[in-house]
């Protein structure tokens, strides 16, 4: 039932946001743009965490990884865009399996400080390598998607449509189910003879493919990299807030999330520089009093 | 020379490491939390010791403890207002505490860390050093200031080993750390170790703030990266082990100060993150970790 209500919502917040362009300006398009792309990373977040049980904290490596690729390869060699997004999708995927090697040895926190590491890591390599990297400035990129507001919300809102229904469809199927297992009670799940490194090991390839593309996506809209919009930590905390408050373990929480951050943040901004405080303070509301997010505390009680 | 240089000033950035990152693997070891507003909880009481210092004129010395105080207080409205609800919450399914804590402490850090600017703006701040002056140790030209960080890092870790080694109350917290099931057993309330042991917490951190404010100064723009390396301590350390964090703090601390004097201070942490990356795939439970 749960599953059918969520899709049906799905449905509909889809069909209102396609028919959105006809009514408000290029300027709150321009605003979910962002919004849809950092939806696609919160959602392969919320792969790794809510079905695979991996506390990823750096979900900006991979993001980080996908967008520098694609950016320098632009930046550089001038490739096209699609062979960029390629090429950024494939070095975060490599990132992925490289996160994912520890993540079969080792408990919650200690694979948590992993990723954080791996985030400061590459963040301090950016800096090392300035001359080519662009350092702390970031990089221009000469090519963009497109310039007119109406086309590139198109391409993220498609974008997002379609990451998000093969996430969302992947968590339903058999192989989503056993990755849940594998996350709760890997043991037993290995007891049941389901091959658990090997879903794990998916799960972060999958997951770091879609962070990747969304980070080299983005890139291609703001027509800039720079450590600031992409790899800082607090870009990672924000897609692991959005996922959670959205709802964990839903997919589509993790986009309903992310838009209504950037929707939040947008709507405070009046308030300056304490948008974040209170944006932060309703996030932790909802965590104490509705852990099960936005589409938790839809679900009727006793279920769950 | 430099190697002189490199042992004096390692020695004080260590300490002070040290006191900081204590602890953070005390309230680990005995409740289990990994507190991630722990740097906010530092960088505030650091603020409040250069805010009543100077423009309250509270003085040096009067800042300081009010530094400390507001590092006690705070890390006690972590327990009670973030910490406790998720722990006592029949919503959250036991398996999940743990990152629900943890996503709820970094919440509870960015609220802490956007007040502060808000107040205080985000500029970097120094601490009055607690004795102003300069000495000479073994040649090398000194801050007073310096010599005082380290040994005032080292009574506070004096006295945290002798309260947990020598006092009742202290055993309890030890033997909660080790078996809390047991603890429970013999008749002792978890709930007044945990107020215990986040009360202790707050002043360590209160006075690792205070020192940190008054040794390299503070500013907000900080707090993650604070608490990204009380947590890479820790974890070298192994995860509850005092002694353990305060031998990471030390190896983190000589070979961030050894990479700043010899390579460049840009990349004094780089060093320690490959480290850290290669203790936690070859020995995940840290240096002195149990398992």
């Amino acid at each position: 039932m749960l599953k059918s209500r969520n899709f049906w919502l799905a449905i509909i917040a889809l069909i209102v946001l396609y028919l959105l362009p006809l009514g408000v300006s290029g300027y709150v398009l321009g605003l979910l743009t962002v919004a849809y792309y950092y939806a696609v990373a919160a959602m392969a977040w919320d792969l790794l965490f809510g079905f695979a049980g991996e506390v990823n904290f750096g979900p900006s490596f991979l993001v980080g990884l996908g967008a520098y690729t694609a950016a320098m390869l632009n930046h550089y060699a001038g490739t096209p865009i699609w062979l960029c997004l390629i090429a950024g999708a494939a070095a975060a995927v490599v990132g992925g399996v490289v996160l994912a090697v520890p993540a079969l040895r080792l408990r919650g926190p200690y694979f948590g400080l992993v990723t954080l590491v791996a985030v400061l890591l590459l963040q301090n390599m950016i800096v090392l390598f300035s001359g080519l990297t662009g350092g702390e400035i970031g990089l221009d990129i000469p090519e963009v998607l497109s310039i007119d507001d109406h086309t590139n919300y198109w391409y993220a809102l498609g974008f997002m449509t379609i990451s998000g229904g093969l996430l969302w469809g992947l968590s339903k199927s058999s192989a989503g189910l056993i990755l849940q297992a594998s996350g709760q009670d890997a043991t037993e799940a290995a007891a049941l003879g389901f091959n658990v490194a090997k879903h794990k090991l998916a799960a972060f390839c999958i997951s770091a493919l879609f962070s990747g593309l969304a980070g080299g996506m983005l890139v291609f809209y703001l027509g800039t990299v720079s450590v600031g919009t992409v790899v800082d930590i607090a870009i990672g905390v924000q897609f692991i807030i959005a996922a959670v408050l959205g709802g964990r373990r839903t997919i589509l929480g993790a986009a309903i999330g992310s838009i209504f951050l950037i929707v939040a943040g947008e709507i405070l901004r009046p308030l300056g520089e304490l948008s974040t405080f209170v944006v932060s303070a309703v996030a932790l509301l909802v965590i104490l009093f509705f852990p099960g997010g936005f589409l938790g505390a839809l679900r009727p009680r006793g279920q769950g | 020379m430099l190697a002189l240089q490199i042992l004096v000033d390692g020695f004080a950035v260590s300490a002070l490491y040290g006191v900081g990152a204590v602890g953070f693997t005390l309230i680990f070891g005995v409740s289990g939390v990994l507190n991630l507003s722990h740097g906010a909880i530092m960088v505030v009481a650091a603020v409040t010791a250069w805010a009543t210092a100077g423009g309250l004129g509270f003085g040096r010395y009067g800042g300081a403890a009010a530094g400390v105080v507001a590092g006690f207080v705070l890390s006690f409205a972590t327990y009670l207002l973030v910490v406790r609800p998720i722990q006592g919450s029949k919503a959250i399914p036991r398996e999940e505490k743990e990152i629900f804590v943890l996503t709820g402490t970094l919440l509870w850090g960015i609220m802490i860390q956007e007040a502060i600017a808000y107040c205080f703006s985000n500029t970097p701040k120094t601490v009055l050093p607690l004795a102003p002056g300069v000495m000479n140790i073994l040649g090398v030209r000194t801050p007073v200031n310096e010599v005082l960080t380290a040994v005032v890092s080292w009574v506070a870790i004096g006295l945290l080993w002798l309260l947990v080694n020598r006092t009742r109350g202290g055993k309890a917290l030890l033997a909660a750390s080790m078996n809390p099931r047991g603890l429970t057993l013999l008749g002792f309330e978890m709930t007044s170790i945990h107020r215990k042991v986040w009360a202790i917490y707050g002043v360590l951190a209160g006075i690792a703030g205070v020192l940190l404010g008054a040794f390299l100064g503070v500013s907000s723009d900080n707090i993650g990266t604070l608490t990204a390396s009380a947590f890479s301590i820790v974890v070298l350390g192994g995860l509850g082990s005092i002694w353990g964090s305060l031998l990471a703090a030390y190896v983190v601390g000589y070979l961030e100060t050894l990479t700043a004097y010899l390579v460049a201070p840009s990349v004094r942490t780089v060093p320690v993150l490959l480290l850290l990356v290669l203790v936690v795939y070859l020995r995940p439970q840290g240096l002195l970790g149990r398992r």
